[in-house]
Order: structure tokens, then sequence, then C-alpha cells
């Protein structure tokens, strides 16, 4: 079992043509992910990887029957790429991009919305289900099939944590990064409320950072909601106030948004707060054993 | 992107939301010179710096004569505000104040909306008031498919004020605002205090904008801000060879690929009795060029006594990242000890290339933390017996 993807999933790459979309497809269909089709405007008709490439998401969509996108278009373009997604009728849109502005993220979030669809990023890794499917750009051979969730609003540092659970044979049933950007789609609360769902799931590592309140509300969630033991690590220890730190979402406000603060709020919800990476996986040990 | 506050009074004036008559000056001359232009005596001089509390520093005052402009003018020029050395300063009408009210629109990152929050108990920092009285603090979501409609504005603004013309500008304020939030793609558009002054006006005295930067493509016209910001020579040239570099206090350098990693490369670093002198994220390729462009900022950093490269070979292989390392480290030469950390996708052929380069190479982040703290700390004490 899993979360939001599976063995089934059919999965269409917007922007397929293009240098990361291309290297990135090759590196998805080699996992086993179904990728079905690619989209890239005026290209329609080009086969990339043994992949069929369509001129638009709908056609895509009528002709493959997909039911999730990833998107690697540039920036400028990669809003209303969710959007035509979103239109067309994909159910679960993934998107990759960096550095779109923040009110045509809220626009765009907004239409996925009205359409009934979900978004995850953007701004993201994209998200793994060990064994079955692969849909973004993480590195499919750290991982392992098991039962721990992962979720994360960082790159590297899941790579980091992933990497450390797989070698002491603590697989993972699915890892979600939602990505660095201060609005994304699908956030801790939807992926936590999926991990409790989810039958192969022990246990949940959640990876947090400065900035924003979501941890906090990860907090209140996980106290009254979850059964499962959480495990957390935030990074911005060291982070001085109001410089951001890398990603758009990473900066510590006036009076909100300290790792420091975030820790304790999650530590007084019962989640136990590693101090750095490497204790992850004794800490969910020892939950899972109490 | 901050603004200064005479560029958010810039932006303001271009939709018409009202502000006091101002003159930008440079320097004490040109401030004298502006004030020996004005009929009426009573004035205020502002500090243009972009952080909070310009008035508890002293950056704020009032005066009524030559004498008074030319030696308040001299001490605020003199001012450094929270490390904001001060470079110009406003030259502004007095305004006579009858209430001060709080307008803002922001990014509501919960509800993944605009937020535009308001309160007639202004000219106080927002955050204590949400924490002093939070009850006086209106908070309304707009919606982006449909921006402020004139009911709604009207609404908002009657709770802001009693006067009845005076709610009739303040809501033609509110809508002017949000179409400049979505001309201008801000993050962020305050004004606090939006003021009625005692003869009825309403007038934005203070402002402050924050321009979401990866929409500036759209807005080539505030290039110009961009020049004016307030980065550290090193951040400046980071920035030129895009690399996401912030300068910090201490003396351990850091190097690391990911901005997750990288801050909790810094926070490894300090758990472990160092002080990381900086975060850098030089992403993921393992270009031996931005290694190099890395080291040469790290380097230029002189406070650095060690060097701590941290490398999660995901998608890119770590022997790649290796050889990588190796050229960029064969052609920027430095006496500092380098701590080299690499783990993930082939990290074992990385390992072994490295360490036949005569590199110290750990694979994992809590041992070489260690080590670079203790590197760093014999380093110093021999430096300082030096």
């Amino acid at each position: 079992m899993s979360i939001l993807i599976n063995k089934e999933t059919r999965v269409i790459v917007q922007g397929i043509t293009g240098r990361d979309g291309g290297f990135h497809t090759q590196k998805m269909v080699a996992y086993g992910t179904k990728v079905v089709g690619g989209v890239s405007p005026g290209k329609g008709g080009l086969s990339i990887e043994g992949v069929p490439v369509f001129n638009s998401v709908k056609e895509a969509f009528l002709v493959t029957e997909a039911n999730t996108s990833v998107i690697f278009v540039p920036a400028r373009f990669a809003a209303d790429a969710i959007m035509e997604a979103a239109d067309a009728g994909i159910k679960l849109i993934v998107c990759i991009t960096e550095g779109i502005p923040t009110l045509d993220v809220i626009r765009a979030y907004r239409y996925v919305q009205l359409k009934g669809s979900k978004l995850l990023g953007p701004n993201c890794p994209g998200l793994m289900t060990p064994g079955e499917s692969l849909v973004g750009i993480l590195p499919a051979n750290i991982f392992k099939e098991g039962r721990i969730g992962v979720v994360s609003r960082s790159g590297t540092l899941t790579y980091e944590v992933v990497y450390l659970l797989s070698q002491q044979g603590m697989g993972q049933s699915t890892a979600v990064g939602i990505g660095g950007d201060p609005v994304s789609g699908i956030y801790f609360l939807d992926t936590l409320e999926a991990f409790e769902r989810d039958s192969g799931t022990d246990a949940v590592v959640l990876i947090g950072e400065i900035g924003g309140d979501a941890e906090e509300n990860a907090a209140d969630f996980i106290k009254e909601k979850m059964t499962k033991p959480v495990v957390a690590f935030i990074a911005g220890r060291t982070a001085p106030k109001g410089k951001q730190m890398g990603h758009a979402g990473a900066i510590v406000g006036s009076g909100e948004g300290t790792a420091d603060d975030k820790i304790a709020y999650l530590e007084r919800a019962g989640v136990s707060v590693a101090k750095q990476p490497s204790e992850i996986p004794e800490l969910l040990r020892s939950r899972l054993r109490s | 992107m901050k603004l200064f506050e005479f560029q958010a009074k810039e932006l303001f004036s271009t939709v018409g939301i009202p502000v006091e008559r101002h003159v930008l000056c440079d320097s004490i001359s040109s401030l004298v010179a502006a004030y020996k232009e004005r009929s009426n005596p009573q004035a205020v001089i502002k500090a243009q710096v972009k952080t909070g509390g310009r008035g508890k520093a002293g950056g704020i005052r009032s005066v009524k004569s030559l004498e008074e402009v030319e030696s308040f003018g001299k001490s605020i020029f003199s001012l450094s505000i929270k490390g904001f050395p001060v470079k110009s300063v406003l030259l502004s009408d007095l305004v006579s104040i009858q209430q001060e009210i709080y307008l803002s629109l922001t990014i509501d990152r919960n509800k993944k909306s605009v937020l535009l929050i308001a309160s007639s108990s202004g000219g106080v920092d927002i955050e204590d008031l949400a924490k002093n009285n939070p009850a006086a603090i209106v908070k309304q979501p707009i919606d982006i498919l449909v921006g402020v409609p004139d009911f709604l504005a009207r609404n908002i603004a009657a709770q802001l004020t009693d006067g009845p013309q005076q709610a009739k500008q303040i809501s033609a304020i509110i809508q002017s605002l949000y179409s400049l939030l979505m001309e201008t793609d801000a993050s962020l558009l305050e004004i606090n205090p939006l003021v009625v002054t005692t003869t009825g006006e309403v007038i934005a005295l203070d402002g402050k904008v924050v321009l979401d930067d990866n929409a500036l493509y759209r807005h080539p016209q505030y290039a110009k801000y961009r020049l004016e910001e307030t980065l550290t020579g090193l951040e400046q040239e980071a920035r030129d060879r895009k690399l996401s570099y912030v300068q910090l206090e201490g003396d351990i350098g850091c190097m690391v690929n990911g901005a997750g990693l990288a801050m909790t490369t810094m926070d490894l670093i300090k758990l472990y009795g160092g002080l990381p002198a900086n975060f850098l994220d030089i992403g993921g390729s393992s270009s031996p060029e931005k290694v190099i462009d890395a080291m040469r900022i790290l380097l230029s950093d002189k406070k650095i006594k060690a060097i701590l490269i941290n490398i999660f070979g995901g998608i890119t292989r770590c022997d790649d990242v290796a050889k990588g390392l190796i050229e960029a480290l064969s052609v920027v030469k430095t006496e500092l000890p380098i701590v080299i950390r690499l783990t993930g996708t082939n990290e074992k052929e990385a390992v072994e290339l490295l360490t036949n380069a005569g590199m110290t190479v750990f694979q994992s982040m809590n041992e070489a933390t260690q080590e670079v703290v203790r590197k760093a700390y014999q380093n110093k004490q021999l430096n300082e017996k030096l």
C-alpha cells in the first residue's frame, strides 16, 4: 500500500522535450513508472524514450487516460501548465519547476481546487512509492520498499534521511516532497492524513524547516488525529532572521517560523524530534517498539 | 526584495493612494536645500532604512527651523539602524493625525490565498497588536479569482473608521492597494499608519513593500530597486554567479548541495561546537565551475578557518561530484583545512578518487562535521599563538 501514487498510476510529462523533462522521463521509465505520454505544444507526434508526445494535455489525456502529470516546464509557463492539466481532468499534478511567482501559484492552485484536482509542489522533487512508481526527480536507487512514510519540504535533505533509513533496513511506503515555496499544494496535513489512513504505513518521518507555521499545524493534527508515531527533523536552527535560506519559503519572519519554536511545538504534541538526521532511524525504532 | 519607504510611496502614488508631500534627500546639503524651498517651517525628517524601529533609534525627527534641520539632519545621516546605515532621508510635511489605521495585503501560506489585514488601531507593529489586542485585527482572505468587490472594500472600511467620508476614501484605497498587488507581483504591501488627518484627509504615512523576486522578469522597471538592495559584497557576487549564499558570523565555511541540507549542515556545525560562516547551496550539478565559484566566495570571507563540503549524490553521482571537486580544488588553492563529506549514489568510487587525491573524506555527516570543527579550532589556536 501507499499514498497518492502506486503501480497503476498513469503519468504524463509536461515539458518532456526539455532537457530536465527528457532526462527524468528516462529515469522514471527505467524505474517502471507507467509514463504514458508527454506534452510539448507544437511537438506532437514525436516520441521521447519511447513515450508518445502530444500537443496538449487534453489530447494526451484523451488518448492515454493519464491520471497524473509531472511538470518540468520553465517558471514563466508553469502556472499555465498546472491549469492546463487541471482543466484536462488530470487528478494529481506534480510541479517540479522552481521559481514560479507566488501570485501565479495562488491563481493556479485555486483553479486546480475548482476542478477537483490536487497539486503537489511547485518547487518540489515529486514523490515516490518504492517498487511501484516514481513521479519526479528523486534518486530511485536510494529508496527501499517498506512501511515508513516520509514527507518533507526539502530535496537533498530528504534523500539524506531516506538513505539513512534504507541503510538501517527501514524501507519507505511513500516519500512525498512537498516543496520549499511559500505557497504549495498538498502539504503536511494532507500527507499526514493519508499516511494515517494507509494500511501500508506504520510510522511517519516529517522533515520541516524554518518559515511559516505548517509544522505547528502539523503538530496540532498529529496530537489530535494521529495514532501512528511521527518523528520529525527541522532544519535551520542557525538561520538568521529575515534572510531567505535558498528556498523561497525558508525565511524566519518577525515573531514566527524559527526552528526552535517549531521543535518545541512538535515536542509538546508528542512528536519525537531528532537533533540530527542520523538520530531518526533509532527514534523511529524506539517509537515503533513502544 | 524589500523596498524603502520612498519607493513604496512611489508605487502607492501610481495607483492614486495619497501620500504626504515629501522630498528624497541623499545628503545633508540636499536636505538643507530642500528645507529652504519649503514655505512651512514645520517638517519631518525620516531616515530611509529597510528595517523597523526607526523612531526609537532616533531616525525620525520633526523640525521647525533651519538650525534643527542641520543638527538633526547630521545626526540622522550618521545613524546606523540595526546595522543599516542611513544613506538617504525623506523631508516630509508634518501631518496632524486624528486616527492611525493599519492596512496590508500579504500571502497566507496556509490558506494559499491573498490575505487582507486591517485594524483601526494602527501605527504600532502588527505583531505586537496581534499579541496584545487580537480582537482589533480584521483578517479577510481575498479570492484571487474574484479580487476585492465593492461591498467587501466598503464593509472592511466601515470597520476601520467612523467618518463616512473617510470610509469611502479607505474603501477606494483598499481596492487600489489590491490592484497594486496584482500589478507589481508584491508579496507584501503594508500601509502603517494609514492616517486620518485632523482635516479629514486619508494619507499613507508609511509603507512597506516586498516584491516577489521570481516575478521580476515581468517588471524590468523595478531592476533599479534591486541595485539599492542591502547585500554584502559576497552575497552580491554569489547572486551574480547564481549561487544561493547568505553570510553569517561564524568561522566554518560550508558548501552544500540543496537548501535543506545546507541549513542542516550549519545546524550540525553549531551542534558540534563550531559556528557556521555561511549558508551556501551549490545546487544539484557536478560542474567544477560551480564549485570553483563557490570556493572563491568562501575563501574571500577572511573569517573562515576551515571548510566543510557536504554533498549528497542523488541523481548526480558521487564519483562525478568527486571529479568536479578534484578539478576545482586544483584550480582554487588554499591552506585552509577542507573536509569533504560525500554520500549517496556511487559513494565508494568517489571516496577512493578523493582519498587518492590526498583529501580527507567522510561518508557520515556527523563525523565530517566533528572533524571540521576540530580542524577549525586547532587552526584558530594556532593563529592566535602566531
